[in-house]
């Protein structure tokens, strides 16, 4: 078990290299560091001399990929891919274009990505698996037709549209709750009910849709059938065994994506004024911060990464038949 | 004299309907492929979703005819804009315009200005529209009753429309069968027919009478209102079907070749091909999604703005960052595909017959073409038709943070984007945001319902499980 987690994580390192080398060709083939300093600077002040200085101060006056008049191996190590990517991998995130303490920043806005994500991953989970048990105890009947279409139907509707409606109508009309901003501590409670109640709302289409197929996919065992042969009862069949082997694809799927609750969700944070990771990366893009969304990529597949390890390793905890190799 | 245009996007679109069209012609001969697609024929939620689809697909394909009409004075012509069949179509919308908003229906403006009357006096008031309802005296004591006698002979122009292109097509599907028109009535009012005609009847039933209703109250007024500068609501949420729909359908398109050929290879090969192919893959999967797509889009910006000179036309720069944008998210959605086949191609490989042709000297790529391609194109399927319905509403949210389609392009992302401030105002701009919404509810859900049916239709593991 401990050697596979240590091969795993092995694994990852290549992938990351990759990553990096993906993100890097995207930012420097286009843009130049010429070009960036010139953006950075503005119109009016630009001077080659203002140019080489930006350049030094953000550690971009050297060769992107090969630097041919090094010696030896600091051809590869004397370059800005070098520099940078060995400092993501220290998770020393460096400076903002505009200053900032990147890694600051994300020790700060994570917590509020996390407090909405959370709740609204646990809720959902609850809520969902909820409706799905009902629709699969009653399937083949009306309940399973119209509780489908209603799935469907809610499915189809864009998230914007849950955001905006429940903002005008909860925060708006009914003046509730407020319609966005963020408070410390326990104050802002009161900030993140619209959020999560809007976000769980939103997913019910898709996810109880999602379960019903996995719990009929289970009804359909033969160890179900064995179980009502021996006589138990409906409820007891469903709510015993079906739900509890159904578990392992749920579960697994939600331990993929718990690292990821840390990234935040674009639109829900933007939305309500929500200072969490989302609402960072968003600002970052309109204000062409490289530096931050380069961060922001390598979290993000660190994070991914985490939650494959972590799936192949629930997997072996929830279901012992499952053995890693 | 007009001079044909074909953007990069319209191209790709007509490519895509031919090969569908081949798709068809081969699959007409092959038995188990036939046997699905009269699965779908014969579901009644299907047909009835595939009118509405049908419906929005001949619009986007009327929006991607692209023309450059001349002008008739000489150096003129270089800048006239670039307009679509759809575009001549509708003129009258798309011609009409008024000064700034105005409310679904209105005969006056949104907001009050100051109107000169004809005694030289100035009184601040509500300006009556240019073209909406300019025909009536008296709008306050005239305007129900005008809007409902417009109701009215729509109501009854589409019913006639319908009902005698239904006679039509129950005549000519009578003739075919060498049976009467009574007689296949008769069956259809049974419901003792192979394809659903009730509801194929219906769905273009209601189609059309909310067409007809829609035409007529075009004419004479804005039947969505009009947005921050005049424009007619109801043309902008047309416009925007052609923008929707190619974002469902190319984004899969453009990186298929690859998603096959790799998922094939990784399956087949196994080994160090299967190693590469999937280190490819899971690295790319790792990059979250937005974030690739935020900083290509944002890198394409820079590009534009650098090399301004190799754009021409507004279109064509939109256009470009279209097909940019179908092309960045074909990078974050083929994966999900190319893993299935690796995964189908790994057990495909271990049949009889593959080994059979395989110890029989058979080269490989003559395997791969004729014993496993052949049996993973219904993946293939299932998945275009099921990213289709998620990539529209991704196009919205997309353009709803500004890494989506051009600022400039008709979408239903945009309009939600150029909404959100309007939500603000008082009484509130909601015509905009809700006539974006309902269009692309509509498509999403025809979307979801027709992929449901596919998918049960193609999917053998699922049809032995209900």
């Amino acid at each position: 078990m401990m050697a596979y987690i240590v091969r795993r994580i092995l694994y990852a390192i290549p992938i990351l290299i990759g990553v990096n080398l993906i993100t890097f060709t995207l930012f420097f083939i286009v843009n130049s560091p010429d070009d960036m300093a010139r953006m950075h600077l503005g119109v009016k002040r630009v001077t080659p001399e203002a140019i080489e200085q930006w350049k030094v101060e953000h550690g971009y006056n050297k060769p992107t990929l090969y630097n041919a008049s090094a010696q030896g191996f600091s051809r590869f190590t004397d370059t800005i891919f070098f520099e940078k990517s060995v400092k993501l991998f220290q998770f020393d995130f460096g400076s903002s274009d505009s200053g900032r303490d990147i890694g600051y920043d994300i020790s700060q806005r994570m917590w509020p990505s996390l407090a909405i994500a959370l709740p609204v991953l646990l809720v959902g989970l609850a809520v969902n698996i909820t409706f799905a048990l009902l629709i699969a105890f009653f399937r083949a009947t009306y309940i399973d037709f119209w509780g489908v279409v209603i799935c469907v139907v809610m499915m189809s509707i864009s998230a914007l549209f849950y955001i905006i409606g429940g903002q005008y109508l909860v925060g708006k009309l009914l003046h509730l709750v407020p319609i966005s901003g963020y408070d410390t501590s326990l104050g802002a409670v009161k900030f993140l009910i619209l959020p999560v109640i809007i976000g769980v709302i939103g997913g019910i289409g898709a996810g109880t849709r999602w379960y019903r197929t996995l719990f009929l996919e289970e009804i359909n065992r033969d160890y179900v059938r064995t179980a009502r042969a021996k006589g138990l009862s409906e409820q007891w069949v469903l709510f015993g065994h079906v739900f509890k082997n159904a578990l392992i694809p749920i579960l697994t799927g939600v331990v993929a994506v718990l690292p990821l609750l840390f990234m935040g969700s674009l639109i829900t944070e933007s939305f309500f004024g929500i200072p969490g990771l989302g609402s960072y990366t968003i600002d970052a893009i309109n204000n062409q911060d490289f530096a931050i969304v380069r961060s922001m990529v390598f979290l993000g597949s660190v994070l991914y990464i985490i939650g494959l390890i972590m799936t192949d390793i629930s997997y072996t905890i929830v279901d012992p038949r499952v053995r890693l190799s | 004299m007009i001079e044909p245009v074909i953007l990069w996007t319209d191209a790709l679109i007509f490519l895509l309907v031919l090969l569908i069209a081949g798709f068809a012609l081969y699959a007409r001969r092959k038995e188990h492929l036939r046997a699905p697609w009269q699965e779908i024929a014969r579901s009644r939620v299907g047909m009835g979703a595939l009118v509405v689809l049908s419906v929005y697909v001949a619009i986007g394909l009327l929006d991607s005819l692209h023309y450059r009409p001349q002008v008739a004075q000489e150096g003129q012509a270089e800048t006239a804009e670039v307009l679509s069949l759809f575009d001549k179509l509708v003129t009258p919308l798309r011609v009409r315009q008024e000064k700034t908003y105005s409310a679904p229906l209105a005969t006056h403006q949104y907001a009050k200005e100051n109107i000169e009357l004809a005694d030289g006096s100035m009184v601040r008031d509500y300006p009556r529209l240019k073209h909406a309802g300019a025909h009536l005296e008296n709008p306050q004591e005239e305007w129900l009753q005008d809007i409902l006698w417009l109701i009215a002979k729509g109501l009854v122009e589409g019913l006639i429309f319908w009902l005698l292109c239904s006679a039509l097509l129950i005549y000519w599907s009578a003739r075919r069968s060498d049976g009467s028109f009574r007689q296949k009535f008769a069956a259809i009012r049974r419901s003792d027919t192979t394809l659903p005609w009730k509801s194929l009847l219906f769905t273009s039933g209601v189609l059309t009478l909310v067409g007809f209703v829609a035409a007529e109250l075009s004419l004479h007024y804005h039947l969505l209102g009009t947005d921050k500068v005049g424009e007619d609501v109801l043309y902008q949420a047309l416009k925007s079907i052609r923008t929707g729909l190619v974002i469902g359908t190319l984004t899969t398109m453009v990186m298929l070749p690859a998603a096959i050929l790799l998922g094939i290879m990784a399956g087949y090969f196994r080994g160090w091909v299967d190693d590469v192919i999937q280190y490819t893959y899971t690295t790319l999967n790792s990059i979250p999604g937005v974030l690739l797509i935020a900083a290509a889009i944002l890198m394409m910006q820079i590009y534009m703005s650098n090399h301004e000179e190799e754009f021409t036309s507004l279109t064509q720069r939109a256009d470009l960052r279209l097909l940019f944008l179908c092309m960045i998210l074909g990078v974050t959605s083929w994966t999900g595909l190319c893993r299935l086949l690796r995964g189908e191609t790994f057990k495909l490989r271990e049949l009889e017959y593959v080994q059979a042709s395989l110890a029989f000297g058979v080269g490989h790529f003559k395997i791969i073409g004729r014993h496993i391609l052949p049996n993973v194109l219904h993946i293939v399927l299932i998945t275009l038709v099921l990213d289709f319905s998620g990539l529209v509403l991704a196009e919205a949210v997309l353009s709803y943070v500004n890494i989506g389609v051009d600022p400039t392009m008709n979408s239903w992302g945009n309009m939600i984007n150029g909404a959100r401030l309007e939500m603000a105002r008082e009484p509130i701009v909601w015509w905009s945001l809700a006539a974006a919404l309902v269009f692309m509810f509509t498509l999403v859900l025809a979307a979801n319902l027709f992929s449901d049916v596919v998918r049960d239709a193609f999917d053998p593991r699922l049809r032995t499980t209900r």
